[in-house]
């Protein structure tokens, strides 16, 4: 295993060692990365079969635009973890921020614990699950992917969504504007297992303790009468 | 029955028939008027300015002898590969999606036989695009379109869009009508539907967090790429110090003339500034932060020419960018297509229905049958000739005003026709030294 010193080296050298890796051609596969004492920007647009554990908590956007990389987070990560990611798998221990997975295109997203609010904003096909609860706003715009939430989901879940499918265990405080219950039907439970396996999550929750929430796709063309849902 | 005369009929300044045109067709379709481009109304802008010219104190430069430079570098202040163009006219950021695969061809063929650039959009990078725009700048949008960190690498700038002229405060439209197969793969959305982008980026708000995420797209790109920050003319000077401290290499300024492809017309209309008003307030808040040229300024909004090129160079900027008149030469709302433009309603220069995708000229679509009568070869050559017409005037105006670079212009070479533009501009009414608000704030 390569450990990478932060404190010591600087990001710059951080992500410049890990980009060195693009193409594949190493054996350097493991990583650790220590001191990193909220650092924003950790192993960003890393494309490579690594496998890297961050030690510690970072601050905005670690693992952003992540291909391919398997990165664990032991601490907690700031806003905008794992931001369009395209591939790959992005495991939080703690607690994630604002916007985790904002815009994520691809890959697996795990947060251990909550994550606060506009999580999986925006989301374009990445999955994402969450073992504690989410907040306010979270899949606002969400264009596909899952978003798995074991918890509880705040204000204004899946405003304006297209065509994510959410599932939440737990209450959700308010729908957003077009977001509406679906039925679970035989291919949910399925994906949902799956989810809850690659997420960590299996033996914490099943499949038929959760609700399915998507799109009424009433918003998809404009229509003068629906103006007060926008 | 009286022998009187009849009091003429007596149209309203309030109630034009414009206006109760706009207020009959509102009423009969609950919907705001969308459309396509820039602002139409009238507005003070570099029609309104005029140079100097050398005279007994300042002198000339021979039109066909001496040399007037026209280059310019961009990103030199952090980017560890700038972007050098032997023009200082850009093509603006204009999507796929908005415009046609050929019609962004063509903007790359004109835009790298002139020496310049040309902008990616809100719908991500096209191969069109890439393979024959030799410097691209890619934008990074609300939307998130087709971001990826793949094209990101092969960008040779990226620009962070924060706003835009035509709708400083608004987001993207893209209607039904032209999401579709390929559009609507490449945003990931469902075909036909109404596409609304985002009017805030998802991942970060405030002047702090962008600061962060600059760090974060520099650190993907590792430190290569000129990272631009585009605003709409709002709030320039204080967007200008903030793009500053947050990191740009480069900060691009649209003003209420800059096109859009489609939003509503109330936006276009009432929100925003026109570009002469911002730009001296931008080079201002450069030149307070001592970053005058050290972060460079494209402007946009209504350039035209190379009269218009060269008096926002006076004014201060590095480059200017354009668009409307990019597609204007590329063949846009061209007379000889007005039986196409009467079946649709309108006329020819005055379409701005893009949002249909109905473009007799090809161009805003994304019908094949309509995309297929635009020649991107012939496009290209126009879009060049164009460009190079531009270059020559801004030059010949510069040499007028004894400069060997466009960069030296300056705004003593400049006078305003009228009060407003005075004001604006930060220049002398013509025939006098009075600047209208200087000496009494800015």
């Amino acid at each position: 295993m390569q450990t990478f010193d932060l404190a010591a080296r600087g990001l710059r050298e951080l992500n410049q060692t890990l980009h060195s890796l693009r193409g594949g051609q190493t054996n350097e596969t493991v990583w650790e990365i220590v001191n990193t004492r909220g650092s924003h920007a950790i192993a960003v647009g890393v494309d490579a079969p690594l496998d890297i554990t961050v030690r510690g908590t970072t601050g905005y956007y670690c693992a952003g635009m992540n291909k391919q990389a398997s990165i664990r987070i032991t601490g907690s990560a700031g806003p905008g973890v794992a931001e369009n990611m395209m591939s790959g798998t992005v495991i939080v221990e703690g607690d994630a921020s604002q916007y985790a997975g904002a815009t994520g295109r691809g890959g697996l997203l795990v947060i251990k614990g909550n994550a606060s609010s506009r999580c999986g904003i925006s989301m374009k096909g990445i999955d994402i699950v969450v073992h504690g609860s989410i907040g306010h706003m979270s899949a606002f715009m969400a264009q596909s992917g899952s978003l798995v939430v074991l918890g509880d989901a705040g204000d204004a879940l899946g405003d304006s969504l297209y065509e994510a499918k959410l599932y939440v265990r737990g209450k959700v405080k308010s729908l957003g504007a077009d977001c509406i219950e679906k039925e679970m039907r035989p291919e949910h439970y399925e994906a949902l297992e799956e989810l809850l396996r690659r997420g960590e999550a299996t033996g914490k929750a099943k499949p038929e303790e959760f609700r399915r929430y998507g799109s009424a796709r009433k918003l998809y063309n404009f229509n003068i009468d629906n103006a007060a849902a926008y | 029955m009286s022998d009187f005369p009849h009091t003429p009929p007596r149209f309203s300044a309030t109630f034009t028939p414009a206006i109760n045109a706009e207020i009959r067709r509102a009423a009969a379709s609950g919907i705001y008027d969308i459309r396509g481009g820039g602002t139409k109304r009238h507005l003070p802008h570099f029609d309104d300015l005029l140079f100097l010219g050398a005279s007994i104190s300042r002198y000339p430069l021979e039109g066909y002898r001496e040399k007037c430079a026209t280059d310019v570098w961009l990103g030199t202040r952090f980017a560890k590969n700038p972007i050098h163009l032997d023009i200082p006219v850009t093509i603006a950021g204009m999507s796929f999606g908005a415009l046609s695969g050929p019609a962004k061809e063509a903007l790359g063929r004109g835009a790298t036989e002139a020496g310049t650039s040309t902008t990616t959009g809100d719908g991500g990078m096209t191969e069109e695009e890439r393979g024959h725009s030799k410097t691209l700048v890619y934008q990074v949008l609300p939307s998130r379109y087709g971001m990826n960190p793949d094209d990101l690498r092969r960008a040779d700038a990226i620009e962070v869009v924060v706003g835009q002229g035509a709708k400083p405060g608004g987001g993207g439209m893209l209607l039904g009508q032209k999401i579709s197969d390929r559009v609507a793969m490449m945003r990931n959305l469902p075909k036909g539907i109404d596409q609304r982008s985002a009017c805030r980026h998802p991942d970060w708000t405030g002047p702090d967090d962008l600061e962060i995420k600059i760090l974060e797209i520099r650190e993907i790109t590792d430190w290569e790429k000129p990272i631009y920050v585009k605003i709409g003319g709002a709030r320039p000077y204080y967007d200008t110090a903030l793009a500053v401290k947050a990191g740009a290499d480069v900060v691009v300024l649209d003003g209420m003339q800059g096109g859009t492809a489609a939003t509503q017309d109330v936006f276009i209309e009432q929100v925003g500034m026109p570009i002469l008003a911002c730009i001296p307030l931008a080079v201002k808040a450069l030149q307070d932060l001592g970053m005058h040229r050290k972060v460079q300024l494209i402007v946009s909004g209504g350039i035209r020419t190379g009269a218009d090129v060269a008096k926002a160079m006076a004014m201060g900027a590095d480059a200017v960018a354009i668009g409307t008149a990019a597609l204007v030469a590329l063949g846009d709302n061209d007379p000889k297509l007005e039986a196409e433009y009467q079946k649709l309603q309108t006329t020819a220069d005055a379409y701005d229905d893009w949002h249909e995708g109905k473009d007799p000229a090809g161009i805003t679509t994304q019908d094949p049958e309509l995309f297929k009568r635009f020649d991107p070869v012939l496009g290209g050559r126009r879009l060049k000739n164009y460009l190079k017409v531009m270059t020559l005037e801004a030059q010949t105006i510069a040499r007028a005003c004894g400069k060997n670079h466009l960069h030296n212009l300056e705004p003593e070479d400049l006078v305003a026709l009228n009060v407003e533009a005075a004001a604006m501009a930060g220049v002398p009414l013509a025939g006098t030294t009075w600047i209208p608000g200087r000496n009494g704030g800015f």
